[in-house]
């Protein structure tokens, strides 16, 4: 029997969901003896004319990983899910929008202006701006169209299945390979992780007080951390009460808080509402006026609560703006 | 800003003190601007910021949260909380572009109908004055290979 035909695509990211996959270190030649890998542009030299040449659902599943911001990203992910019968979101940014997904606080002539213009360590005194189309003597050059704002994957073609994780967990990646290879796939749909919240696997659990508060908060370079207490109870804003559990508590047995990137459990809609209401309900006043000191010393907001998932929210983006 | 502009606003209103409030005024004929459309829930401590986001993704120019008096809960603080979500939900809310007077947190009494009536009569007038709120999602586009290449060239 032939091997599964699978393929690995980036989109707007940062190349960690790449390194993830490399990250799979020994695994990986178990991966590679399952499966037969067709297209993955950052490690093999295949072109997309091998993808378009390839028939419609002959790929066993693709993985795509980060968020769709140009008419580029846009036709892969359009192409990916005509030749593969699972489409598979591999990262938060192709999940829920990621780190890129905070561009839609933004708009479009906002990011151009402050890249191309603004930025202090630019130089470009006619103010040229990309263009889709620019024509010179050898001939007429052509770049993809930078989208009014950042879509996740599920927002751009029909998606069957989430990896969660900035980038995803090494054995999330692992159990998903082996689930596809023996075709023990859940239903569509699913977000291959844990579906509990991180507390649950948190070595720190165990020092989480009773009536957990916070009293004061403080950013994590403002407070020297303990190691093994829970890191609420020392007030840093940790998201693990909102967040999908899965990573193993990678951040916080590096001494940082959780900041969410594996999303929500299936028990909520909207990220950043559920963790802004889980911090908001622990704040230690009743007085209107010390809640409002409080929250004022959680800067950013919106950056805090939905720095992985602003695309994939309710709002989606900074409202009054073209969609 | 405009005369022609009716807006909605969504009451999430607790079902002992701020509810009560809103059927006595209903009760006793007093009239205010039929542009509140009230949702009961048990309390406001039940009111998550994912609801409030909703209502404004789903044409809600204004959401109302209505809960009893600080020490007043009938859940001793359920409004407590209510207050601390609803005030950093509201210092999100501009970064958002979301003017934060779009959400109003009132302690209306049970039998506070007058107080319930100036609230909607002011808070209508406030979105009267700050114009309709335009949330735009994304939805998917279903274009074919050929469709979406033909965009990239033109």
């Amino acid at each position: 029997m032939p091997k599964p035909k699978v393929a690995f695509y980036w989109c707007a990211s940062c190349g960690g969901c790449e390194e993830a996959v490399v990250d799979l270190a020994d695994a990986i030649l178990g991966v590679v003896d399952a499966v037969d890998i067709v297209f993955w542009p950052v490690a093999m030299d295949f072109k997309r004319e091998d993808v378009e040449a390839l028939k419609d659902g002959e790929l066993a599943a693709a993985f795509v990983n980060g968020a769709i911001r140009t008419t580029e990203q846009e036709e892969m992910a359009h192409l990916l899910r005509r030749k593969s019968q699972a489409l598979i979101a591999f990262g938060s940014c192709s999940h829920t929008g990621g780190i890129p997904g905070l561009a839609n606080l933004y708009t479009r002539e906002d990011i151009l202006k402050r890249v191309y213009i603004e930025n202090p360590s630019i130089v470009n005194p006619n103010h040229i701006l990309p263009q889709e189309k620019s024509v010179e003597t050898e001939g007429t050059l052509r770049l993809p169209a930078f989208k009014d704002d950042v879509r996740t994957l599920s927002q751009t073609v029909d998606v069957d299945y989430y990896l969660p994780g900035c980038p995803p967990p090494v054995n999330l990646i692992v159990n998903a390979v082996t689930a596809l290879v023996e075709g023990k796939l859940p239903p569509k749909g699913s977000v291959l992780a844990p579906d509990v919240a991180l507390c649950s696997e948190c070595p720190r659990n165990a020092t989480k007080p009773e009536k957990l508060t916070l009293k004061d908060v403080k950013r994590p370079h403002e407070v020297i951390i303990d190691g093994e207490r829970c890191l609420l109870a020392q007030g840093v804003i940790c998201l693990g009460p909102a967040t999908r559990s899965g990573c193993g508590a990678a951040c916080l047995n590096a001494n940082m808080p959780c900041t969410g990137c594996m999303g929500s459990t299936s028990g909520s809609k909207d990220y950043g509402a559920k963790a802004l209401s889980a911090m908001a309900s622990l704040l230690d006043s009743n007085d209107a006026e010390e809640i409002k000191e409080m929250v004022g010393k959680i800067v950013d907001p919106a950056g805090t609560f939905y720095r992985y998932s602003l695309p994939a929210s309710f709002l989606h983006r900074r409202v009054g703006h073209p969609g | 800003m405009n005369e022609e502009f009716e807006p909605k606003i969504i009451g999430v209103l607790c079902n002992w003190c701020s509810y009560m409030a809103s059927d006595l005024a209903g009760t006793s004929r007093s009239h205010y601007p039929p542009n509140i459309r009230v949702v009961r829930v048990m309390c406001s401590g039940r009111i998550e910021p994912q609801l409030i986001l909703w209502a404004f993704q789903q044409g809600a120019d204004g959401v109302l949260v209505g809960g009893c008096n600080p020490g007043d809960c009938h859940y001793q603080e359920g409004n407590y909380k209510a207050l601390r979500r609803v005030t950093l939900l509201k210092a999100m809310l501009p970064q958002f572009g979301i003017e934060p007077e779009r959400l109003r947190l009132e302690w209306i009494c049970a039998s506070c109908a007058e107080e319930m009536r100036k609230t909607v009569f002011d808070f209508t007038n406030t979105l009267r004055r700050l114009g309709p709120l335009k949330v735009v999602i994304p939805q998917i586009i279903p274009l074919s290979g050929k469709a979406v290449m033909e965009y990239a060239q033109t």
